[in-house]
């Protein structure tokens, strides 16, 4: 089927698509920014980034409530169907998902404030990239709804792999250093909830990768297409 | 397209094969396939003149009464041809009867209006008979309740829903198998649009029923299969559920979700 779509004969439905599409873009930006702020925070030890992106968090939770509101208002007025009906329950299910995404990056955050920056902890030297290659999993997931680009949504599936890991690293190497060095376990475990937030953000963005498919093509992404989710260690 | 017919584990109660209508020179419906059963209640929609109420009337033969009209390819009535020199056309719009878009109730009374089909057709050898059917038609039309202590007035006295459902009630009084549904509720307010859904639920299983729709969200209330017309072809049909969240054709998309044209 061809996606690119006609214009509705009610122009106004148009409109209130295009502001949803505008909506989600930005709740999208504004959790990758805030994955982005929390861990530039966590790597630079600057508390004021960090408060930043919790007090951040605020706006993103407002736009997940405004979204919330209008694909409720357009599916009661327009009485959407078919590509129209799938976009806006995925829109729904995307602006809860990224206000999860929010909430972990504040999470981050929080610790980012907690956490003593004399204690060098050698072992989470992999959380900065696995940082980046989860906040390019949320920026593909988000260019995927923007683009109605359902191969692209497939590929951030597969990608999640490379998150989980090298959260399967950080953990064993965060492990090991906390039993080498008890001094260091309020230090570590944050660390390790951090990377853990990191490890459910990808999963979230997976989660969005999903909606997009679905509202594209009209059916779930297969078992084979999502890969494998391999069970993340200490999840048992 | 012979993929959405019925399975051969269901044997269908109609079945058109390569249906063509021609208003002269003019060909409405090009070449149209379809299965409907007993348990389904199939819809109709499309853009006006799409053919989707020409072919509705070709399945009780209502074009033969239209000069120019002829019609070809088969239709079959539990594997009868209906279109065969050997079918009483009375008989068969007993068998396949009709409600209209404007209801249309004999200037006659209540009782008389049901009572008018079993009379011709011979179904009731006495009047406790034909009380009898008529009480079952207008039970099972949902009006009995607000028509039982006034059998004797006129039918055409009785609000617009409640006309439509004393013409339903007069098809159903002749037991038919299948009944054709032309727009039934477009002169209808919610509340008795309502109505005549929810009978067309209650109604479902006892009697094949088609319905040709204007309203997207009707066809997706009441049926369970919906077939789609556009330019005298049928593009799509398939489970209501599929077609109104994921049509397979871009036609039926642009027609469903308001892009049309």
């Amino acid at each position: 089927m061809n996606h690119s779509l006609n214009e509705h004969t009610l122009k106004a439905f148009d409109g209130d698509l295009i502001t949803l599409r505008g909506l989600i873009a930005e709740i999208g930006g504004r959790a990758e920014k805030a994955v982005e702020g929390a861990m530039a925070a966590l790597a630079n030890n600057d508390h004021d980034l960090a408060r930043q992106v919790v007090e951040g968090d605020k706006r993103i939770d407002a736009l997940e409530e405004q979204i919330d509101r209008m694909v409720i208002q357009t599916i009661a007025l327009r009485a959407p169907m078919a590509d129209d009906l799938r976009e806006l329950v995925a829109a729904l299910k995307i602006s809860g998902v990224v206000e999860r995404i929010g909430d972990y990056a504040k999470n981050i955050a929080k610790r980012v404030l907690l956490i003593d920056a004399d204690q060098q902890i050698d072992a989470a030297r992999l959380l900065p990239a696995m940082a980046d290659a989860t906040r390019q999993l949320v920026d593909d997931a988000f260019t995927a709804f923007a683009k109605r680009d359902a191969d692209l949504a497939v590929a951030v599936c597969a990608q999640d792999k490379t998150v989980d890991d090298f959260y399967n690293s950080i953990f064993r190497a965060l492990i090991a250093h906390m039993i080498e060095y008890p001094e260091h376990v309020g230090a570590g475990t944050h660390l390790l909830f951090i990377a853990k937030n990191l490890e459910r953000i990808g999963d979230h963005a997976t989660n969005v990768a999903e909606m997009v498919y679905f509202a594209v093509m009209g059916q779930s992404m297969n078992e084979r297409e999502r890969g494998d989710d391999a069970l993340a260690p200490g999840s048992d | 397209m012979l993929d959405n017919l019925a399975s051969a584990t269901t044997k269908p109660k109609m079945s058109a094969r390569d249906v063509r209508v021609f208003y002269g020179p003019k060909e409405a419906i090009k070449g149209v396939s379809i299965d409907i059963d007993m348990d389904n209640v199939v819809a109709f929609i499309g853009p006006s003149g799409c053919g989707k109420s020409t072919f509705l009337r070709t399945l009780n033969r209502m074009n033969d009464t239209i000069p120019i009209a002829r019609v070809e390819g088969d239709i079959t009535l539990d594997g009868e041809n209906i279109y065969s020199s050997s079918m009483d056309v009375v008989q068969l719009r007993a068998r396949v009867g009709m409600v209209f878009q404007k209801p249309n109730p004999f200037p006659k009374s209540i009782y008389d209006n049901v009572a008018y089909g079993p009379r011709i057709h011979g179904l009731a050898p006495n009047k406790a008979e034909l009380d009898q059917i008529v009480e079952n038609s207008l039970v099972r039309a949902g009006l009995w309740n607000e028509v039982k202590d006034r059998l004797q007035d006129s039918g055409t006295a009785l609000s617009g829903g409640q006309q439509q459902r004393l013409c339903i009630a007069r098809a159903i009084a002749v037991d038919p198998e299948v009944i054709l549904m032309d727009e039934p509720c477009s002169a209808l307010d919610p509340i008795a649009t309502a109505k005549i859904e929810e009978l067309i639920h209650e109604l479902r299983g006892r009697y094949a029923i088609v319905i040709v729709t204007h309203n997207m969200q009707q066809a997706a209330r009441v049926s369970q299969k919906t077939a789609f017309f556009h330019l005298g072809t049928m593009v799509e049909y398939g489970d209501t559920s599929d077609i109104f969240t994921n049509p397979r054709e871009e036609r039926t998309r642009d027609y469903i979700t308001g892009r049309y044209g």
